[in-house]
């Protein structure tokens, strides 16, 4: 299980902090990912999970630090930074389908822009993607046609037609309802079975256990605990850990 | 119906100076006034604030003043134009305003993550507003933009003051001449206006079914 391979870890926080504006959201980050690691990422609401993960693909900057990416260190800005987020897949609580674009529009639509696919390329592999997720019959209607479930599995399809590097996922089954959390589970399960690099922000404790390598926990802006699920989850060495588990654990 | 046949010449004239004068500045603030949104939007600080100068400039100008400005300020450093020019350059370069504010009210109604997950996937910025945000923005800025096109081609009234002869400055000539036909000079320059605005809004309803259907 904590089985790695060897060499440059692919995704490396060092040193890093972020502020909004007095609130201090980042503090002293380190954080190395290795190829085909999946790192879930737990802690109260507001400790700073999702920002952490918006500066691995520099949706949000950091005040100081560094973060590398197959040892390539983070552009600023302009088209570098575009070329760099082609290689991170990201995954958003709220899905963010492009709502005036069809499904398969919304999954070919990096492939063609960024990657310079042809249109019938990218539309052939946008409709394995879209099988592979369960929506492939679902391709030619529009988001707002679909359920919160089909729709964040389209949100993953639309990623990995990039061949993302790594993927974050930032709460992605919290907006949905019960019975639809399962399917989503299924397919992230499956991708890491596949060995796709993943951070994954998620209270989802059955997935935690089945899927990561790796339990980091955040609580007020820090990295306080980091293990591997069996044992963050039976015995956690910080405080504040065992107060948060406890809670959750409890409703 | 003798006032109309013998004014006939004068008053199709004015009516295409006033079209002219529409479509030209129309178009002026339709490509400047969607660059200042771009640039309002954009992630450059100097760029955002380059426009919200402008926006707000222009935006708390009266109009007469803009004129008189074009007319009569740039000649005082060599920037000498037709009244024609000067009309469009005056209406285009003050509408320009509406317009990017119009759109930019446009481009916030489109949630973030719009935006987001369009650069998350590699977009640059230029390419999330044209392939992401601007198709979408642009549905809500349709009746906004109707109601500028509107008020602009009323606008170009205040060119009769800085003697571009378009319908407006019928009235006055025409009244003089014809001191008792007031009312029919008032009805062929009202007229006149709604031969523009009457089809255009007709125009704007069908355009924001057509893109209320397209979702
Ligand atoms: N854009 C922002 N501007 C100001 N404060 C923010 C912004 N985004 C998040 N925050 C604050 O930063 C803290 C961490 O937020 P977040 O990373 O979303 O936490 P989490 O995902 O763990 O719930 C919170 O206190 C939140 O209110
Ligand atoms: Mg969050």
């Amino acid at each position: 299980m904590t089985e790695r391979p060897t060499g440059e870890p692919l995704v490396r926080l060092s040193g890093v902090n972020k502020w909004y504006g007095e609130l201090h959201v980042l503090q002293d980050i380190d954080l190395s990912i290795d190829r085909g690691e999946v790192v879930v990422v737990i802690g109260p609401s507001g400790s700073g999970k999702s920002t952490l993960c918006r500066t691995i693909n520099r949706l949000e900057g950091i005040e100081s630090g560094e973060i590398t990416i197959d040892g390539q260190r983070l552009p600023e800005e302009g088209k570098e930074l575009a070329r760099l987020r082609a290689d991170v897949g990201m995954v958003f609580q709220s899905f963010n389908l492009f709502a005036h674009k069809t499904i398969l529009e919304n999954v070919t639509l990096g492939p063609i822009k960024v990657r310079k696919q042809s249109k019938a390329d990218a539309e052939k592999r946008a409709r394995e993607l879209l099988d592979r997720v369960g929506v492939g019959h679902q391709a030619d209607k529009v988001p707002a046609q679909l359920s919160g479930g089909q729709q964040q599995r389209v949100a993953i399809a639309r990623a990995l037609a990039m061949d993302p590097k790594v993927m974050l996922f930032d709460e992605p089954t919290s907006a949905l309802d019960p019975e639809m959390i399962n399917e989503v589970l299924d397919v992230m399960t499956s991708l890491a079975r596949d060995g796709m690099t993943m951070v994954v922000v998620t209270h989802e404790m059955g997935f935690a256990r089945r899927a990561a390598n790796r339990v980091v926990f955040m609580d007020a802006g820090r990295i306080v605990e980091s293990a591997v699920p069996e044992t963050f989850f039976t015995a956690p060495s910080s405080d504040r850990a065992k107060d948060f588990l406890s809670k959750i654990l409890n409703h | 119906m003798q006032f109309f046949t013998d004014n006939f010449p004068l008053l199709r004239d004015a009516f295409l100076t006033t079209l002219g004068l529409s479509l030209l500045a129309g178009l002026l603030a339709l490509v400047l006034g969607t660059v200042l949104a771009a640039m309002r939007v954009s992630p450059i600080p100097p760029l955002r604030g380059l426009a919200t100068f402008y926006v707000e400039t222009f935006r708390n100008t009266p109009l007469t003043v803009v004129f008189f400005f074009i007319v009569f300020g740039l000649p005082q450093i060599d920037f000498v134009v037709s009244f024609f020019v000067g009309a469009v350059l005056s209406v285009g370069l003050y509408t320009a305003a509406f317009v990017a504010e119009a759109l930019r009210s446009g481009i916030n109604s489109v949630g973030p993550g719009q935006a987001e997950a369009a650069r998350a996937i590699g977009l640059t910025f230029g390419q999330s507003l044209r392939e992401v945000v601007l198709p979408q923005a642009f549905r809500t800025v349709v009746p906004p933009l109707g109601n500028v096109w509107i008020a602009m081609v009323k606008n170009t009234s205040i060119a009769a003051g800085f003697a571009t002869t378009e319908l407006a400055a019928t009235l006055p000539r025409l009244a003089n001449a014809n001191a008792g036909d007031i009312l029919l000079i008032l009805l062929a320059v009202v007229v006149g206006y709604m031969l523009i605005t009457v089809p255009s809004a007709y125009g704007i309803h069908r355009i924001e079914r057509r893109v209320a259907i397209l979702r």
